[in-house]
């Protein structure tokens, strides 16, 4: 690998960075304006033009809270469980392919800091293993509702996981690939995947919500029943990491359905607009992260409109209701592709 | 490359090795978990992706999750450590012996083998393990999903509540 | 039972039909309500800014009113404090010496007076009680406050100011049906 393409890399990673952290910060922003506005409220609106510094206002007052770590707490899981949280969260976002080509003097960019040939896969086992970060510090807070928490959470992740993989099994057998980038060039124009696998789309959809622990499957952390959940005995900047880490994660899996079944960086029409390859790039990555928003805006929407779960019923939906569906799913796409190939 | 080997073999081997030393579970879930990873390391070093990710799926994000989660929910600490007899003892030391005992004499004769196509980059791949899976091997494959399926009924036999007896 | 509106449901727990079951039609229906309440009128007032519109008899925060010339109308008969249902009201009564006849209405003023504002529960007792005319609850807020001392009004806060253009305005409490009322000198509540 010559050293400017590695050194763009690095860059671009730290671009990446940035721009997670960004949009992660301005979601917390964002789900208190949609949830006031959903409640006819305003909302945060002081600090700042409409608000706009809250973000940093709460981050401030993160930093300048005391740090608490309780006495019978263990202390090195206690402190490694927001950090494998928070970890995980950002470790996702490399395989997302963000854009297109760039030339630039003649060297080619490619927006995307890694093609796995795995992508899917890859974002699977980040998701899978995030979950330690949630058990170890339930675990090591050593309280009881706290434990609970993070026992939900991982009898949770792993129900859902189940069924968020098979429906990407099934999303893999329309595709024929597993790299994030070859399926979003097949879905130029209008042949976005939504259209190919809509209930792939909605078991996956539902999934997400479930792995990242947002409403209507928030019992994790639901502070009814739980106080906290896992983050009960947290304060301070590590309280921030889980907090942010569970924004980084929607940030990242509205990325992913955005990638999978929205077309990515691709809208209709895009090849027959008379621009710049340049311009079509960053065009088209504008709009990969106007889905994006989008998305995001449907996670919270959903959780201003919904009640949540009971446990019993979260867990009937997951093995009773999701599993067969999506067993079922993927029997007929099966059957499909292979007489859409027997006869055409 | 060779740099990257001996580390990921050396964090291998010493969180293998605190496994089995470390007194309380949840640190040796932790250190099985941190072999387990170490262990995808060497399959990606041996361009093997697929097996790495998937081994990671597998075994760190699922089977882990689990014994972490049954340690979690019986607390097993080093205070409530269950009283182990003195037979309970021997019977470990002679059955591990036995195993060790296998192990070398299985491997005191084993010869190093070439590799079939040592420039075949591409061996590790989704592509090659599905085409090695599905046409070289799909009788075992195809028999050990079935041993699998019969391994969930079970499960769920034992799982469900005996009817009669309500 | 006879219910009171038509909107109320009554509660069962039949099956779920296949619809029901599969919870999208209810969820995408309680998403369009939440999204019409997106865009629709906000009811927050944003205090400091804008204040809601009080009601002409609003009771917030008293004042002690003086008269035409200025001169304090308390005469310190204590009536107001034998009203008050929370015990708020408490003074201290002087007697006018000579030379103070432009600073007190009566012969005999309150040297003191003090009002709990933690006690007080903005009744109006206190105003009705009063036979001079002097205290009325006024539209103004009592402001939070961090500490419990500056909570007890003294005649430093609840006197109005001598300046006739700084007056706070009571005419919308004392009506004219009232002022009618109070004129009669031969009622025995006036005398």
């Amino acid at each position: 690998m010559e050293t400017w393409e590695l050194l763009s890399k690095i860059i671009f990673l730290f671009v990446i960075l940035a721009i997670t952290l960004v949009v992660a910060m301005y979601s917390t922003y964002a789900e208190r304006k949609v949830a006031a506005f959903m409640q006819d409220r305003l909302g945060p609106n002081r600090a700042g033009p409409y608000g706009l510094l809250q973000p940093l206002a709460d981050g401030l007052k993160m930093f300048m809270k005391e740090e608490i770590i309780p006495t019978m707490a263990n202390r090195t899981l206690f402190i490694l469980g927001p950090s494998i949280a928070m970890t995980t969260a950002l470790l996702t976002g490399v395989v997302i392919p963000w854009g297109g080509n760039l030339t630039i003097a003649g060297h080619v960019i490619s927006l995307q800091v890694a093609d796995l040939n795995i992508g899917i896969l890859y974002i699977f086992a980040m998701v899978s293993i995030g979950v330690y970060g949630i058990m170890l510090g339930g675990w090591a807070s050593n309280n009881k509702y706290a434990l609970l928490g993070s026992v939900r959470a991982a009898s949770q992740m792993i129900s859902y996981e189940l069924a968020m993989g098979m429906a990407i099994i099934a999303l893999v057998l329309t595709t024929g690939t597993l790299s994030l980038k070859e399926i979003v060039d097949q879905q130029q124009g209008w042949h976005w995947n939504i259209f190919y696998q809509p209930l792939g789309f909605l078991i996956f959809l539902v999934c997400a919500f479930a792995e990242t622990n947002r409403a209507p499957f928030d019992l994790p952390e639901c502070e009814t029943e739980l106080i906290g959940g896992y983050h009960t005995e947290y304060s301070s900047m590590k309280l921030g990491f889980y907090l942010f880490a569970e924004y980084i994660n929607m940030f990242i899996s509205a990325a992913v359905i955005a990638t999978l079944y929205f077309g990515g960086y691709n809208f209709p029409f895009l090849n027959r607009l008379p621009l710049d390859a340049n311009v079509l790039t960053i065009l088209g990555s504008v709009v990969f992260f106007l889905k994006i928003f989008f998305l995001i805006f449907l996670f919270m929407w959903i959780r201003w409109t919904l009640p949540r779960f009971r446990y019993d019923q979260l867990m009937n939906l997951g093995w009773k209701g999701f599993i067969p569906i999506s067993i079922a799913n993927i029997m007929v796409t099966g059957v499909v592709i292979y007489f859409k190939e027997l006869f055409f | 490359m060779t740099f990257l080997f001996y580390l990921l073999a050396a964090v291998a081997i010493l969180s293998a090795l605190m496994v089995v030393f470390s007194r309380s579970p949840i640190n040796s879930v932790i250190f099985l978990i941190i072999c387990f990873l170490s262990i995808a390391g060497h399959y990606i070093l041996l361009n093997a992706q697929f097996l790495a990710v998937v081994h990671i799926i597998v075994y760190t994000g699922a089977i882990m999750v689990l014994f972490l989660f049954v340690i979690m929910l019986l607390n097993l600490n080093t205070s409530n450590e269950p009283h182990k007899s003195q037979l309970t003892r021997i019977t470990a030391v002679i059955t591990g012996g036995l195993l060790l005992l296998v192990l070398i004499a299985a491997t005191k004769d084993a010869v190093l083998i070439q590799a079939k196509n040592p420039a075949d980059y591409n061996i590790g791949l989704v592509k090659q393990i599905g085409q090695t899976l599905f046409k070289q091997f799909l009788l075992p494959f195809e028999i050990s999903s079935v041993l699998f399926i019969s391994a969930m009924v079970g499960a769920v036999m034992l799982g469900k509540k005996d009817s009669k007896k309500n | 039972m006879q219910s009171l509106t038509n909107r109320s449901k009554v509660v069962s727990d039949k099956k779920m039909t296949f619809m029901e079951k599969i919870y999208l039609p209810a969820i995408i229906k309680g998403m369009m309500i939440t999204i019409t309440h997106f865009f629709s009128k906000k009811t927050t007032i944003s205090y400091p800014e804008e204040t809601r519109p009080f009601s002409p008899v609003y009771r917030g925060m008293h004042v002690l009113k003086r008269d035409d010339i200025g001169r304090e109308r308390c005469t310190a008969c204590g009536l107001c404090a034998v009203a008050c249902p929370a015990e708020a009201i408490t003074m201290i009564a002087a007697e006018r010496k000579a030379g103070e006849e432009n600073l007190y209405r009566e012969e005999k003023y309150a040297s003191s007076y003090e009002i709990n504002m933690l006690r007080c529960i903005f009744c109006g007792d206190c105003e009705e009680a009063c036979p001079k005319e002097a205290i009325f609850l006024t539209n103004r807020i009592v402001e939070a406050g961090y500490q419990r001392e500056p909570f007890i009004f003294t005649k430093n806060e609840l006197v109005e100011p001598l300046d006739p253009a700084k007056r706070i305005d009571v005419s919308k409490r004392q009506t004219k049906a009232v002022l009618e009322f109070k004129k009669n000198g031969n009622l025995p509540h006036n005398k």
